[in-house]
C-alpha cells in the first residue's frame, strides 16, 4: 500500500475511543490542509478511510482497523466570526473549548454543547450531538457544511439546502463519518449576556418525583438535567438532584461576578493517574462517591450562580478521567424512548442495579424534538446514559435485554457512545436506515469511507 | 468486529477437528459469533463436527489444511482470508503426540511430530500473523501445553516441539505489540480428548469444556498466556525447579 504521497503526517497509530475498549491499528493522517482531504479523498485505501476528531465518542466509530483514518484536529482554524448575525465558520478540527474560549468573551455561546467540551465540530455533525439543551441538536443549528466525498466532490450541504445538498447534509448529520470528511461549517449561535450561568439545584427522592418535575417546569430552563444515583434502590429508586438553569443576565450578576461578566477562564484541577486499577471502581467506592455528591447538593438551591464549566463540564476538571476504570475499560449505555415509555428508564435502572453493576452517577435528560436526520439519535423523549465497567458478568445479556424494551418502545441506542450493540437490532432501532444507505452510497460509491463502528454494526449495506 | 464486551464475530480454526477447539468454539458462537472456519486434514469429518456448532446458529465451513505442508501455508492463509473477510480469532489448535516410543528410533516420525507442533505451527502462524498486522485488529489463540514447560522422558519429542512453539508464540506476540493484533498462549494440563483417549488420566485432568471456559474468559480480559486449569501453574512451578534426579522418579 502506497500512500507516501499523502501531504502531511502519516503514522502507524494504535488507536481506541474514549472508554479504550477494542483498540485498533490504524495510518494516521493529518492533513496539511482541508484542500488536501480533497485532492486526495478519493485515492485508493485498500481498507477504507474515516475521519477522527478528539475520539470522544465512547466505542470505536473513530476508529478503522488496518486501514486509513484522517486526523481532522490538524486542520482546525476559525475561518470567519460574523458577531453581528451570530455565526462563526470554522474548519471542523476545531474544538468546542477553542470555539468557546473565543465566543463566549464576546457575548456568544454554541447552540448545543455537550457533556465535555473537547469534540470537534466535524465530530459534533458525525454525532448530532445533543446536550442539556432539549430543543434540538447540533445539527439543527448548522447554517452550511462543507462535505468532501470519495468521490472528489467538495460541496455545500446544510438544512437550507435543496436535492442532493439537502439529503447529503441529513445522511452527514448523525452519519458517523460515513458519507465522507467534512472540512468546514458555519454554525448559528446562541447570544449571551455573561458567562455565567443560573442555576436551579433540587433533590429529588425517586424517578417519578424527578421525571414529572423535569415536565412540570422544565418550560422557564433554557437547560435541565437529572444526575440520577444508580446506587438507590427500592422506594428511593431514581433517586437523583436536578439541575436547571439559564445564562445569567447581566442585570442578575452581583457586582463581584459583574466584574468578570465575560471570564470564562476553565481550569483543570486533577489529572487522574494512568496506573488505577481494575477493582478501584467497586460498589463500595461507587457507593461512597455517589453518597456523597448526593449529600453534597443543597436540598433546593434557586438561581445560584455557578460557571460554564461547573455546570456544562464538571467532568473535564479531572482530565484523562475514563482511566479510573483500569485496563479492561468501561461503557456507556445510552438510550432514548418516547413519552409514555418512562418504564424502559425506571427498568434499566432497577436492572443494572440488581446487577450490581458499580455506576457513577447516570445522567436523565429530556428532549422536545428530533431532526431529518436519518440516523440521528434524539427523538422526543427521555434519554438515560450510563457508565458502567466492563467485565461484570452478566453484563451482556443485561444490555441486550434491555435493547429489546427500547425497540419495544420504539426508541434506540446512540452509537456515538455505542460500544457493543448487535448488528441485528440496528433496523429497528434506525428504521430510515436504508434510506441513508441509498445516500451513502450515492456519495461513497466505492466504500472508501470504512470504520470499525461500521464493520461491527454494518451501517453500510455493503460491508462485511 | 470484537465488542467491548469481548463479542466476536468470525473465527478460524486450525485444526478444525480438536476437541479443545470445538468446545471453544462453542462458547463463542453462544456468544453470537456467526462466521466459523473449520480448517483441517479431514474434511468429512471436520465438516460433521461443525454440525453442532450450525445447529446453534453459526454458518460454518470446513476447508483443507495440513500443518505438515509448510509450503501451502501462506497460500492458505491468503486465500482464507480473500474468501471470508477479517477474522476476529484464530485458535491454532492442531498438534499430534506422535508415538513416543518408536519415535524416538525414527528420526523422520520424530521430525514429523517437530513439524506438527512446531514448526508447521510456526510457518502458519507467521501467515497469520500478518494478515492480523494488516487488519490492524485479531487475536491468536495457540494452544501449547504444560508439556512444554519442563519436558519429561515420557514424551520428549512432543514436549520439546511444544516448548519451542510456546517460546515462538509468546515472541510472536511481543513483535505485534501495538499493531493491534494480539497473541494469546494456552498452557493446558491434561485434559480428556481423542488426542489423549488411549491414555491414563494425569493429576488435574479435565474436560475440554473446562479448558474452554478458561480460554473464553481470557480472551475476554485480553490475557497473553493461560494456564488451564489455573492450578496447573502452580503445579509447574514446583515441577520445573525440582532437581532432575527428582524428577526422572516422578510416575508422570
Ligand atoms: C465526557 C463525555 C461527555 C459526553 N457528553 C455528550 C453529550 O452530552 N451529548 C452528546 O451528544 N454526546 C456526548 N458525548 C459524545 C461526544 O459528543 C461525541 O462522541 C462526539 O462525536 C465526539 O466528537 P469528537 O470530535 O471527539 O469525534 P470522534 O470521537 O473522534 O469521532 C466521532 C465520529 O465523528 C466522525 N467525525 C469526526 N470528525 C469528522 C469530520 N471532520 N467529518 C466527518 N466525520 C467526522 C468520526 O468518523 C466518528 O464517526 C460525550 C463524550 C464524553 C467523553
Ligand atoms: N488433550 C490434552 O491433554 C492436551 C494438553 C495440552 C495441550 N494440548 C494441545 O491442544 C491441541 C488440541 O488438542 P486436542 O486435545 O483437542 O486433541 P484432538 O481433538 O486430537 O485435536 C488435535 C487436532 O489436530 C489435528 N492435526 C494433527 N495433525 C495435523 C496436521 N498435520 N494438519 C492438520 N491438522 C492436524 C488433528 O486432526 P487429524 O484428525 O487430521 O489428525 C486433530 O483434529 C493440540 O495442539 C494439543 O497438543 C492437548
Amino acid at each position: 500500500m502506497d500512500n507516501s504521497g499523502l501531504p502531511g503526517s502519516v503514522t502507524q497509530e494504535l488507536l481506541s475511543g474514549w472508554a479504550r475498549t477494542s483498540p485498533s491499528s490504524a495510518t494516521v493522517w493529518a492533513p496539511d490542509s482541508s484542500d488536501s482531504i480533497r485532492k486526495h479523498l478519493g485515492d485508493d485505501y485498500p481498507r477504507g478511510i474515516v475521519a477522527r476528531g478528539l475520539g470522544r465518542s465512547y466505542g470505536d466509530a473513530a476508529q478503522n482497523a488496518g486501514g486509513h483514518v484522517i486526523d481532522s484536529t490538524a486542520n482546525s482554524e476559525i475561518l470567519n466570526l460574523d458577531v453581528d448575525r451570530g455565526v462563526v465558520t470554522c474548519e471542523a478540527g476545531v474544538s468546542l473549548a477553542t470555539l468557546m474560549q473565543v465566543l463566549v468573551p464576546m457575548g456568544w455561546f454554541p447552540t448545543v454543547i455537550p457533556g465535555t467540551r473537547f469534540v470537534t465540530v466535524g465530530g459534533a455533525i458525525a454525532s448530532d450531538i445533543h446536550g442539556k439543551f432539549r430543543h434540538g441538536s447540533f445539527c439543527d443549528y448548522v447554517e452550511q457544511a462543507t462535505l468532501t466525498c470519495p468521490t472528489g466532490e467538495s460541496f455545500a450541504i446544510g438544512p437550507n439546502e435543496t436535492g442532493r445538498s439537502l439529503d447529503a447534509y441529513w445522511a452527514t448529520a448523525g452519519g458517523m463519518g460515513l458519507t465522507g470528511v467534512v472540512t468546514e461549517a458555519t454554525l448559528r449561535l446562541h447570544e449571551i449576556e455573561s458567562a455565567w450561568m443560573l442555576v436551579d439545584t433540587e433533590r429529588c427522592n425517586d424517578l417519578d418525583e424527578c421525571m414529572a418535575r423535569m415536565l412540570d417546569s422544565d418550560d422557564v430552563f433554557r437547560y435541565s438535567v437529572a444526575w440520577i444515583d444508580t446506587m438507590a434502590t427500592g422506594a428511593s429508586l431514581g433517586r437523583s438532584i436536578l439541575e436547571r438553569g439559564n445564562h445569567a443576565p447581566r442585570a442578575s450578576l452581583d457586582t463581584k461576578h459583574a466584574k468578570l461578566a465575560n471570564d470564562y477562564s476553565p481550569r483543570f484541577s486533577i489529572e487522574a493517574p494512568s496506573w488505577f486499577p481494575n477493582k478501584l471502581i467497586n460498589k463500595l467506592s461507587v457507593k461512597a462517591f455517589n453518597e456523597l455528591w448526593f449529600r453534597k447538593a443543597p436540598k433546593s438551591s434557586k438561581e445560584h450562580i455557578a460557571s460554564i464549566v461547573s455546570f456544562f463540564h464538571p467532568l473535564d476538571a479531572v482530565l484523562g478521567w475514563n482511566r479510573i476504570y483500569g485496563s479492561r475499560g468501561f461503557l456507556q449505555y445510552q438510550f432514548v424512548v418516547p413519552y409514555g415509555a418512562e418504564s424502559v428508564v425506571r427498568t434499566a435502572l432497577e436492572r443494572l442495579a440488581a446487577l450490581g453493576a458499580p455506576s457513577f452517577l447516570a445522567v436523565l435528560k429530556r428532549f422536545e424534538t428530533s431532526n431529518p436526520g436519518l440516523l440521528s439519535f434524539p427523538m422526543p423523549g427521555w434519554t438515560l446514559a450510563v457508565d458502567v465497567p466492563c467485565g461484570i458478568s452478566g453484563l451482556a445479556e443485561l444490555l441486550d435485554g434491555l435493547d429489546d424494551l427500547v425497540i419495544e418502545a420504539g426508541g434506540r441506542v446512540y452509537l456515538a457512545k455505542d460500544s457493543r450493540l448487535d448488528r441485528s437490532r440496528i433496523e429497528a432501532m434506525y428504521p430510515r436506515i436504508n434510506e441513508w444507505r441509498a445516500i451513502q452510497e450515492s456519495l461513497d460509491p466505492h466504500g472508501t469511507m470504512q470504520s470499525d463502528l461500521d464493520r461491527r454494526l454494518g451501517l453500510k449495506e455493503n460491508s462485511h | 468486529m470484537k465488542n467491548a464486551l469481548g463479542r466476536i464475530e468470525s473465527v478460524l480454526v486450525l485444526g478444525g477437528g480438536s476437541d479443545i477447539a470445538l468446545a471453544t468454539v462453542g462458547g463463542l458462537v453462544a456468544n453470537r459469533a456467526r462466521t466459523v472456519v473449520l480448517a483441517g486434514r479431514n474434511l468429512a469429518a471436520i465438516d460433521a463436527a461443525g454440525n453442532e456448532l450450525r445447529s446453534a446458529g453459526a454458518v460454518v465451513t470446513a476447508v483443507e489444511f495440513d500443518a505438515l505442508n509448510l509450503e501451502s501455508h501462506t497460500n492458505f492463509v491468503n486465500d482464507t482470508w480473500k474468501r471470508f473477510g477479517d477474522f476476529d480469532i484464530v485458535i491454532l489448535a492442531f498438534g499430534s503426540l506422535g508415538e513416543q516410543s518408536l519415535d524416538e528410533r525414527d528420526p523422520l516420525a520424530a521430525a514429523e511430530v517437530i513439524t506438527a507442533n512446531f514448526t508447521g505451527a510456526a510457518t502458519v502462524g507467521i501467515a497469520v500473523a500478518e494478515r492480523l498486522r494488516q487488519q490492524g485488529h485479531g487475536s491468536l489463540v495457540v494452544l501449547s501445553s504444560v508439556a512444554g514447560e519442563r519436558v519429561r522422558r515420557a514424551n520428549f519429542i512432543y514436549g520439546s516441539a511444544k516448548a519451542g512453539m510456546d517460546g515462538f508464540f509468546l515472541g510472536l506476540g511481543e513483535a505485534l505489540r501495538g499493531t493491534g493484533a494480539h497473541v494469546m498462549v494456552v498452557r493446558p494440563g491434561f485434559v480428556h480428548t481423542k488426542m489423549t483417549a488411549n491414555l491414563k488420566a494425569a493429576p488435574l485432568a479435565v474436560t475440554p469444556d473446562k479448558i474452554a471456559a478458561d480460554i473464553l474468559r481470557a480472551i475476554s480480559h485480553g490475557s497473553e498466556l493461560v494456564w488451564s486449569p489455573p492450578a496447573m501453574r502452580v503445579l509447574m512451578s514446583v515441577l520445573r525447579h525440582l532437581p532432575r534426579v527428582v524428577f526422572r522418579r516422578l510416575p508422570i
